[in-house]
């Protein structure tokens, strides 16, 4: 346990942050540019991941566990969000042969 | 035995629930019997309660049972109490006692209709309401029977409602009577007011201290006269009681004769001293009265509906009322709403046999002859007759006589116009007698054949009021007539604190035995006039498309007073409430409610375009949204 931590501060902090801002930004960017919807799902996904990444990275520098505790709550979050999208996206399917969102136009009003 | 007070008005209540309730299963013999018996056992009990309070001696002023606290509101305490002394306890006997003979009459007149558990549900309804009136101990209980008879007389007076000319007048009845109730619960308010209670006896000792007497007396008594004009039927609120004449005869006895319409005359004497405190409104009553008892009178000299001349005859002897009570002469206008309950309710009973017989016949120029087939309706009838027109020894004599003595003492004038009402009375009421009764037949043959006497059931009731109306003025005999006026002192208790007020000047007994022989001599005189034009001339009123001379016209269509009120009051009001309809509720509230959901439609339909359904878009809006509120917080600081 002492020798991952010795390890993971090995790499200094300002590279875990800019690394999980770039993660982070291609998954703005993935839900913002991509009109397919499992891949802005899994653009959702990087995103979160992202940040339970940055979470754990400060949680090892400062001697504290909550952090990663938090982590863990995202992570069931996370899949339970999955369970509920990836249906939502088949009955999407079933009903329109497609998983383009422009297709859900209709949705207005 | 004020133990058992309570049940005096519970037992036809009782009546009226069970006989409600199995409307659609008892039996008619059933029904009928209950609703008789109730009021019956009433009767006996008020009888047992009459003599107590006989027994009490002059001294008594009533006592008070006290059933329940109905409610406190403030300083203000108002139990649910009856009062029984001696006006309650006569006016127990007259509601119960003629109630009674009414019931068991009905048995018989209604055998045949449909609705009979419904009507004797209503009138022991009727009669305990009724009862609620008179043995009120105070405005709130009285009011509960004033509103409670106006509802019930409205319920008989629509009984056959299917006919809308039946239904109008119930209407017509019910929103009149609502135009007094007004006065009345003002009155009441005030009372409670400025006395700080609505109890009679606290307001009546209070009334006579010197503390009050600067209390607007006179405001209060006119608006409890309003009250009782519009139950009593005078002017100007009297043309509802000729047209109840819509409902069962034995209702129109019962209630538009003996009972309801005499309530304001109760209420009047009950407040006695409030009235003898207020000049200006005795004077007024005695004038309102005095006119309804002349237009009435007016009116019934040419009527030819059998029920509308006794109609009219009611509001004239309610006006006969009025006038005493205006002039003081309180005993007077109650011993006068003893005897009438009886003659009245006899006239209208005898009314109601012949009608009966006549097969639901009203008009009397298809009468006539009926004397020999009808005996014992036509000797009753008679003794109705006679005492309504005030020859001795009927009641109505004595009755009549001591209110026109007062009035004689009040002011001559008024006692001629009383005189001469006296002799149109006896006028009209003896031209029904002969159109009915004498000449020859003049209906289909149908009808002839038909003729009958009505069952016992209807002729006793009829037979016990004559005996009434011929020894019901004895108890009211005056001195001059070597009685000693029994009522006057029964009475005498609960008029104590008027009597020193009412400055009357004594009237020699020759002075009052000549007034006698005066409205006597022209009751005789107008009898003649009825005989040698009804009988000897054989002359019969003429049918509704021949012309009539300009003043009997007028007569016959009461003056026109309905096509007047229609005028001045109906045809107005119709015309404001279609401009509400049409202009205020029509364009303004429905315009400004129909106006703002059309609005916010309309707004709707703009603010929906701003969505445009894509997806993307609105994750872009959302990132965008995320990063403003991020950048908000950052360089807030």
């Amino acid at each position: 346990m002492e020798t991952l931590t010795k390890t993971i501060q090995g790499v200094p902090l300002n590279h875990y942050i800019l690394l999980c801002s770039i993660i982070f930004s291609i998954g703005v960017i993935g839900v913002l540019i991509r009109r397919n919807a499992i891949v802005i799902f899994m653009s959702v996904e990087l995103m979160l991941n992202s940040v339970n990444l940055l979470l754990t990275a400060f949680s090892v520098y400062r001697g504290d566990a909550t952090g990663q505790v938090f982590v863990f709550f995202v992570m069931a979050l996370a899949a339970a969000e999955v369970a509920v999208g990836l249906a939502i996206i088949v009955m999407i399917y079933r009903n329109t042969n497609s998983v383009d969102i422009n297709v859900l136009n209709r949705l207005k009003w | 035995m004020d133990k058992y007070i309570w049940l005096i008005p519970i037992l036809p209540l009782a009546g009226f629930i069970i006989n409600g309730i199995g409307r659609n299963t008892l039996s008619k013999a059933v029904v009928g019997f209950i609703g008789s018996l109730m009021v019956l056992i009433s009767f006996g009990i008020s009888v047992a309660v009459f003599f107590q309070v006989k027994a009490a001696g002059s001294e008594f002023h009533g006592f008070n049972v006290s059933l329940f606290n109905w409610f406190s509101a403030g300083s203000v305490k108002i139990s649910f109490s009856f009062l029984i002394d001696q006006l309650s306890a006569i006016m127990l006997l007259i509601i119960t006692g003629v109630g009674f003979l009414i019931h068991l009459y009905s048995v018989g007149y209604m055998k045949d209709d449909a609705g009979f558990a419904k009507f004797f549900a209503y009138l022991n309804l009727f009669i305990f309401f009724m009862l609620l009136l008179v043995m009120g101990s105070n405005y709130l209980i009285m009011f509960i029977g004033w509103e409670g008879v106006g509802l019930c007389s409205y319920l008989l007076i629509g009984f056959w409602y299917t006919n809308p000319d039946y239904a109008d007048a119930a209407k017509k009845a019910f929103i009149m009577n609502r135009i007094g109730d007004l006065g009345f619960i003002i009155a009441i308010f005030l009372i409670m007011v400025v006395f700080g209670s609505a109890n009679f006896a606290d307001v009546f000792k209070l009334a006579s201290t010197k503390d009050f007497a600067s209390a607007p007396f006179t405001l209060i008594t006119i608006l409890l006269f309003v009250g009782a004009v519009g139950k009593s039927a005078q002017l100007p609120l009297f043309t509802w009681l000729p047209d109840a004449m819509a409902g069962p005869t034995p209702v129109s006895a019962l209630i538009h004769a003996a009972t309801m319409v005499t309530a304001g005359v109760y209420m009047i004497a009950r407040s006695n001293i409030l009235f003898t405190l207020a000049p200006v409104t005795m004077h007024i009553v005695a004038v309102v009265g005095l006119t309804t008892a002349v237009i009435a009178a007016l009116i019934a000299l040419t009527q030819t509906d059998i029920k509308k001349v006794l109609a009219y005859s009611t509001v004239s002897q309610l006006g006969y009322m009025f006038l005493g009570l205006g002039v003081g002469a309180y005993t007077g206008a109650f011993f006068h709403v003893l005897t009438h309950a009886f003659f009245k309710a006899l006239l209208f009973l005898g009314a109601g046999s012949v009608i009966h017989a006549m097969s639901n016949e009203q008009d009397m120029r298809n009468m006539g002859g009926l004397k020999g087939k009808l005996k014992i309706t036509f000797i009753t009838m008679l003794i109705g007759t006679l005492a309504i027109s005030g020859i001795p020894p009927f009641a109505g004599f004595f009755s009549k006589d001591e209110i026109l003595a007062h009035t004689f003492m009040h002011s001559t004038p008024m006692y001629v116009i009383g005189v001469i009402t006296a002799m149109f009375t006896a006028f009209y009421m003896f031209r029904m007698l002969f159109l009915t009764f004498y000449g020859k037949f003049r209906g289909t043959h149908e009808q002839e054949h038909h003729l009958h006497e009505s069952p016992p059931s209807m002729t006793i009731p009829l037979v016990v009021l004559a005996i009434l109306s011929i020894v019901g003025g004895f108890i009211g005999r005056p001195e001059s007539l070597g009685g000693h006026h029994w009522l006057e002192h029964f009475l005498a208790p609960v008029f104590a604190k008027s009597a020193p007020l009412l400055v009357t000047p004594e009237l020699s007994n020759s002075t009052e035995i000549t007034l006698m022989c005066i409205s006597v001599g022209a009751a005789v005189l107008a009898i003649l006039y009825a005989y040698f034009k009804y009988i000897k001339n054989a002359h019969v009123p003429v049918t509704d498309t021949e012309e009539r001379p300009a003043l009997v016209d007028i007569s016959y269509h009461k003056f026109y007073i309905d096509e007047l009120y229609d005028t001045i009051i109906r045809k107005p009001l119709d015309a404001l409430s279609v401009f509400f309809y049409k202009v205020i509720d029509k364009m303004g509230i429905d315009g400004i409610v129909n106006g703002l959901g059309r609005g916010t439609v309309d707004a709707s339909k703009g603010l929906r375009l701003l969505q445009t359904g894509n997806v993307g878009f609105y994750i872009f809006m959302m990132v965008v949204g995320i990063i403003s509120i991020l950048m908000y917080i950052l360089f807030k600081a």
